[in-house]
């Protein structure tokens, strides 16, 4: 990363800091609102928030790494997370994950090389009577069907301007 | 009773309970929450008057009102619904709690996974704020300061559990503590704070409207009052429900669509399969508890694939942080996969069963101590169906 990427970055990371304070407590809203805005956590923000909070960047992996939505790893634009626990899967979760595979050419726990689709598994998301549910980001399906698959990536994919289109390295931190 | 405008939970007056409350000394609030006899909702149904009762009793410059919406079990939907349909009720209960205990600050711990209610949650909290029902000497209440935030959890069902959800509050991995000392003595940053479930909360403001003996009315001596229910699976009108605790398991299915069943889960992943032949049994406290998620499985159900779905869950779900339930769940997961091929002696089962029960005993918290539930009650109730499996491929 280039000296300037990295200034600017850690202007950024400081005004999330400070928009949540700096006791401990906040920790986990500034990682959330880091996710949201960089699709990842890196290794750089975890030093910059650990020093802005006085505690060890250790600490702030360790939480990093406890909780599903938060993530070292990039995640895409979309983050697609399909339930598969037991309502779900007696609804028929199975053929719409398969679809949700072939439909991104991407396997569950990855990322599409354009970095706009990510695939996850969700536990429970409460849709129980609904289902099969999943989770496009933070918006709910519900009664998805294999054939309902292809209009919600369309629907997605549409929200995407030209100027979005860029590699998923290029994200990276 | 299966939309919910049906319900007793939607014939509750707003802000009538909070206004009554306010009239009444905070022991007399205790007092009447006491009298119900309210079992917690969130599942493990510890008296919610006797929780209050020892917050209050705590001298403390500060404590905390926790609402509990880190909903994650398993077949569990319903506080998703009464925080779509009537947040207020949620709130004023908090509002009530507030004042019974001596506390000024709220706060919602609301799971990830329902981040599109927040918007909706946040404009009723403004609204409160802005009629009087929260903040400053609220409703004229001369020193009654209280006010509600909404803190987001990041996806750990373990977070439910009331001492990892304040773990979490903290800003700390979800893993949960030893207890006692308990919450209402040492709660978030250390003082006395009370966690309650999201229907918990909302029964409360029904019962300060209504009356303990209103309440009463409804269900059994041991398992007072009303109870909603998360119906799903193989029945013909899944959704929210309400009944009086003490339903018997058939009246239930009749009244969703789910006759002919051939099991239902009680309790999510971590409550017990019961089979039909005991479906004459009944959901209260002293027989089968339940913080309200049924979830039902029609003849053709397979009871392994069942199982195998809830270890996997707890596998993943598992904080790691001891072995009963870390390395338990795996070594049942293993088992479970050994039965579906076929290749699981009775006596390896038998010592599968033996490992279940030491993790209920022996497992730090409720997450670990329930997760062999299903296991065992699948084992104990349909071992013709699991044992000398002959895999499809064979």
């Amino acid at each position: 990363m280039l000296t300037t990427q990295q200034e600017k970055l850690m202007g950024e990371l400081k005004a999330i800091v400070e928009k949540h304070g700096t006791d401990r407590s906040a920790l986990i809203p500034i990682l959330q609102d880091v996710q949201k805005c960089y699709h990842t956590i890196s290794d750089f923000a975890m030093q910059v928030i650990a020093d802005m909070l006085g505690i060890h960047p250790v600490e702030v992996n360790s939480v990093v790494t406890f909780y599903a939505f938060l993530n070292e790893k990039y995640h895409g634009k979309f983050v697609i997370r399909l339930c598969r626990t037991i309502s779900c899967e007696m609804a028929g979760k199975a053929a719409v994950a398969r679809q949700l595979e072939n439909d991104l050419g991407i396997k569950f726990g990855e990322t599409t090389d354009d970095g706009r689709f990510t695939l996850e598994w969700a536990n429970c998301i409460g849709m129980c009577d609904q289902g099969p549910a999943m989770l496009v980001n933070d918006q709910v399906f519900t009664r998805v069907t294999p054939e309902k698959v292809h209009d919600i990536l369309q629907m997605c994919e549409q929200s995407f301007g030209p100027h979005t289109l860029q590699k998923a390295e290029e994200h990276v931190l | 009773m299966s939309t919910m405008n049906d319900t007793m939970l939607a014939t509750i007056e707003a802000d009538a309970g909070l206004k009554a409350a306010l009239q009444q000394s905070r022991i007399d609030v205790i007092g009447i929450i006491r009298d119900s006899g309210m079992k917690g909702r969130g599942g493990a149904g510890f008296p919610t008057g006797v929780k209050w009762n020892l917050a209050a009793g705590v001298h403390s410059d500060k404590k905390y009102v926790v609402c509990n919406a880190d909903e994650g079990e398993p077949g569990t939907f319903k506080d998703r619904v009464i925080m779509s349909d009537w947040p207020d009720l949620v709130f004023e209960g908090m509002t009530i709690a507030a004042y019974a205990i001596g506390a000024d600050e709220g706060i919602v711990y609301l799971r990830g996974e329902y981040t599109y209610l927040v918007k909706q949650l946040e404009e009723c909290l403004q609204k409160r704020r802005d009629n009087g029902l929260l903040g400053h000497s609220i409703q004229g209440k001369e020193g009654f300061n209280f006010d509600i935030h909404i803190h987001m959890g990041s996806g750990a069902y373990v977070c439910g559990e009331e001492t990892a959800l304040i773990e979490s509050l903290e800003g700390q991995r979800g893993e949960p503590r030893n207890r006692p000392p308990f919450p209402v003595n040492t709660g978030f940053k250390g003082r006395p704070t009370i966690v309650n479930n999201v229907e918990t909360f909302a029964w409360a403001s029904a019962i300060l409207s209504k009356g303990a003996d209103w309440f009463k009315s409804f269900g059994t001596d041991k398992s007072t009052g009303l109870k909603l229910f998360s119906v799903s699976g193989d029945v013909a009108r899944p959704g929210v429900y309400e009944f009086p605790m003490g339903i018997t398991i058939s009246e239930l299915l009749n009244q969703v669509g789910g006759e002919g069943a051939k099991a239902v889960q009680i309790g999510g992943a971590s409550g017990h399969c019961v089979p039909a032949s005991q479906f004459g049994r009944t959901i209260a406290y002293e027989d089968i508890a339940t913080g309200g998620s049924i979830i039902v499985f029609g003849p053709e159900r397979d009871m392994l694939d069942v199982v195998e779905n809830f270890l996997e869950f707890f596998q993943d779900e598992s904080c790691g942080q001891c072995t009963p339930c870390r390395i338990g769940n795996t070594k049942l997961l293993d088992g479970v996969r050994m039965l579906k091929r076929g290749e699981c002696s009775m006596k390896y089962l038998r010592e599968l069963v033996k490992l279940g029960q030491t993790m209920q005993i022996a497992a730090k918290c409720g997450l670990g101590q329930s997760s062999p539930n299903a296991f065992l009650s699948i084992v104990e109730n349909f071992q013709n169906e699991i044992m000398g499996r002959i895999p499809a491929s064979a």
